[in-house]
């Protein structure tokens, strides 16, 4: 039981890691219907920067909390601009072009983001400094460390507040008229080239804020870490149901329960056959699963065949 | 093969057989002249990008012609190369020859294909281009740890001393004697990849004309007129991711035969990726197009090496190391290729006119409903 609760617990912080990322790439897609390869890269980018600041105030008589907040401050701005040049540059001359254009750009972007960072940051593991007293708490048989319940809890805070965001205010309104159809938008006056904007500088600082996250979870980042955690996230996206907000929650929780579920148990299911390495294969194989039937995602709503 | 031709030659008979055969020597000179001007490395790069010629013009089958998004193409790719590499070397001590390994490779990659697709394929666009993802990462995955606890795969380490392959006594490795001439062993797989390579083509330019390639592209351009028309959708695009997985499958078997060695590294979602870049970026459902992006893009990284010796000549050192900028600089040429031309280098003439700016009604239309492979 304790084994059980332990990789629920574990899942629930990977799932909310997941989940923020995934944000990002549902809100570009129900906007543009465009997978933005880059994602990943620009949570990989807010870890670096994150790093890169909290290895320079590490000398300072700073204290730790201080230290995360400027480090926040440097990195979501950083992203901010990163996703706003990402998508004037690559995506916003092809918004005209066959759909497979935009695709062949993201991977290109992506490439040259990865390499830029590479030759910035070098090819080793930059390491989270030592800032954080980790304390760990027991809860019914399972450990928790303070940094995951703060994992957790900030990733809800951002979600409700994105939540709040798309739901209540202006931005949010005219970015779900633009999603539904941005001929008509335009039409009502919104200004959709700014919401496009808007889109992506909103879901690169999600983007920065689950990079720190990750930095600090695994006390480590790399020039290439965006990738795998990028196709997971778009993976918890479309099993939520691409395009819907609360399907990309939903989804990053649960893709992040069962990895850990499914690398917990593995072993003894199998009889020690297939071990805890295969955890990857766990995220595909839901997403095959949930695809072949129910296509539209968890949440998504059946769309019929536009002809 | 004419249509390979601009259509001033293709209406002279004699312009195209003159045509064929300047290319033809050509292609059979090419590895002496560049192993005598740029070294034999070239020569193997070469071989490479027949190889990449292969799988592009399977793959443009599934994405150009059905307009199927595979993102998961290389996975193919790795059962042809793991069938070769496993059974004909020492991890298992078994050592069947290459012309029965080659169709054995190429009949599992198909079925390989036909299993995956036939739950997956009445998906649409973006989430079938995931599904294939997920496989293609679930093979590698696979590859990377049936190494224990009995060891199918050698794992990460891959498999190697992979015989040559052979025809009767003569083995392409390490060097071919023919007719008292000795071929060295890369000269030699250029030649049987050409060989491939021109079949291939043969092949896939037939099946574009048939009447399986017609009903490919009604289903690309719109699946409900084409189920109006009577064509069996499933079935046909079940046909096309078939036999794309074996286009890939023979390709994999030649690429373990050519390289001697196999790991789960060669067979990354980046392969795939960059093989879906050969077929966009040339002109996707354009053969003659498929067959420039697939030579652009493994020549390309190649080349850039050479911006090491580049910044010396302008700058009198080497400001950034070269192996890191190759990439970069390669990202970006794929960005601006496509922000410049978002058809691809070289389309067919009627996509061309599609989409270009001088018929706005079309281009509408086209951007609508028409080669939606991401819908």
């Amino acid at each position: 039981m304790d084994i059980f609760l332990q990789q629920l617990l574990n899942g629930l912080v990977l799932g909310s890691l997941y989940a923020l990322v995934a944000l990002g790439y549902t809100m570009v897609y129900g906007i543009l219907e465009l997978i933005n390869f880059a994602h990943g890269e620009v949570v990989m980018i807010g870890a670096m920067v994150a790093l890169t600041v909290l290895g320079v105030l590490a000398g300072t008589p700073l204290p730790p909390a201080a230290m995360l907040a400027i480090a926040a401050a440097v990195a979501i701005p950083a992203c901010m601009a990163t996703g706003f040049t990402i998508e004037r540059v690559a995506y916003r001359p092809l918004r005209r072009a066959p759909r497979l254009a935009p695709l062949i750009t993201a991977i290109g972007v992506s490439i040259v983001l990865q390499n830029v960072a590479m030759i910035v940051w070098g090819r080793q593991y930059v390491s989270f400094p030592p800032l954080i007293d980790v304390h760990i708490h027991e809860v019914a048989g399972a450990t928790i460390t303070n940094v995951q319940i703060a994992i957790v809890a900030l990733a809800a805070l951002i979600m409700a507040g994105l939540l709040l965001l798309v739901r209540r205010t202006r931005l949010g309104r005219a970015m779900r008229a633009t999603a539904q159809n941005r001929e008509v938008a335009e039409l009502m006056g919104v200004d959709v080239n700014r919401v496009i904007s808007a889109t992506f500088v909103i879901g690169s600082a999600l983007a920065a804020v689950a990079g720190m996250m990750v930095a600090a979870y695994y006390g480590l980042a790399h020039y290439a870490m965006g990738f795998m955690l990028g196709l997971k996230a778009f993976t918890a996206a479309v099993l939520g149901g691409i395009g819907n907000i609360p399907g990309a929650m939903l989804g990053g929780l649960l893709l992040g329960i069962i990895e850990s579920l499914g690398a917990g148990y593995i072993g003894d299911l199998t009889g020690g056959f297939l071990g805890s390495h295969y955890q990857d294969i766990f995220a595909f194989l839901v997403l095959i699963l949930v695809l072949v039937f129910r296509p539209s995602g968890l949440l998504g709503e059946r769309i019929a065949d536009r002809a | 093969m004419s249509a390979l031709l601009p259509r001033r030659w293709r209406s002279d008979p004699r312009f195209a057989w003159a045509a064929f055969a300047a290319l033809g020597v050509l292609l059979a000179a090419l590895p002496f002249i560049v192993d005598a001007g740029m070294g034999r490395s070239w020569v193997r790069i070469l071989a490479f990008a027949l190889l990449y010629v292969m799988l592009a013009l399977g793959l443009n089958i599934v994405v150009g012609f059905a307009g199927l998004l595979d993102l998961g193409y290389v996975a193919f790719y790795a059962v042809g190369a793991y069938v070769y590499a496993l059974l004909a070397s020492p991890h298992f001590g078994i050592h069947l020859p290459f012309w029965v390994l080659l169709p054995l490779g190429a009949l599992l990659a198909c079925t390989a294909g036909v299993v995956l697709g036939a739950p997956t394929l009445r998906l649409r666009g973006d989430y079938l281009a995931i599904v294939t993802l997920g496989f293609g990462e679930i093979v590698r995955i696979f590859l990377n740890n049936l190494n224990a606890p009995i060891n199918l795969t050698n794992g990460p380490q891959g498999v190697n001393l992979i015989d040559p392959i052979r025809f009767g006594d003569t083995a392409l490795h390490p060097a071919v004697d023919l007719f008292g001439v000795s071929l060295p062993a890369t000269h030699a797989h250029y030649y049987l990849f050409l060989a491939f390579t021109l079949l291939t083509v043969f092949v896939a330019l037939r099946l574009q004309r048939s009447r399986i390639g017609r009903a490919w592209v009604a289903i690309r351009e719109d699946e409900i007129a084409a189920v109006a028309m009577g064509i069996d959708t499933r079935n046909v695009k079940l046909l096309a991711f078939a036999m794309g997985a074996t286009f890939g499958g023979v390709g994999g078997g030649l690429f373990a035969a050519f390289q001697g060695f196999v790991s789960p590294e060669s067979f990354t979602l980046m392969e795939s990726i960059m093989i879906l870049c050969m077929v966009v970026l040339g002109g996707m459902g354009h053969i003659p197009g498929v067959i420039l992006g697939a030579l652009l893009l493994t020549v390309l990284p190649e080349l850039l090496r050479y911006v090491g010796p580049l910044q010396e000549a302008v700058l009198g050192r080497v400001a950034v190391d070269p192996s890191d900028l190759r990439m970069l600089l390669f990202g970006s040429a794929l960005v601006v290729a496509m922000i410049f031309r978002p058809e691809g280098l070289w389309p067919s003439p009627q996509r061309a006119r599609e989409l270009s700016p001088d018929n706005p009604d079309e281009t509408r239309q086209e951007q609508e409903s028409l080669f939606d492979a991401t819908r």
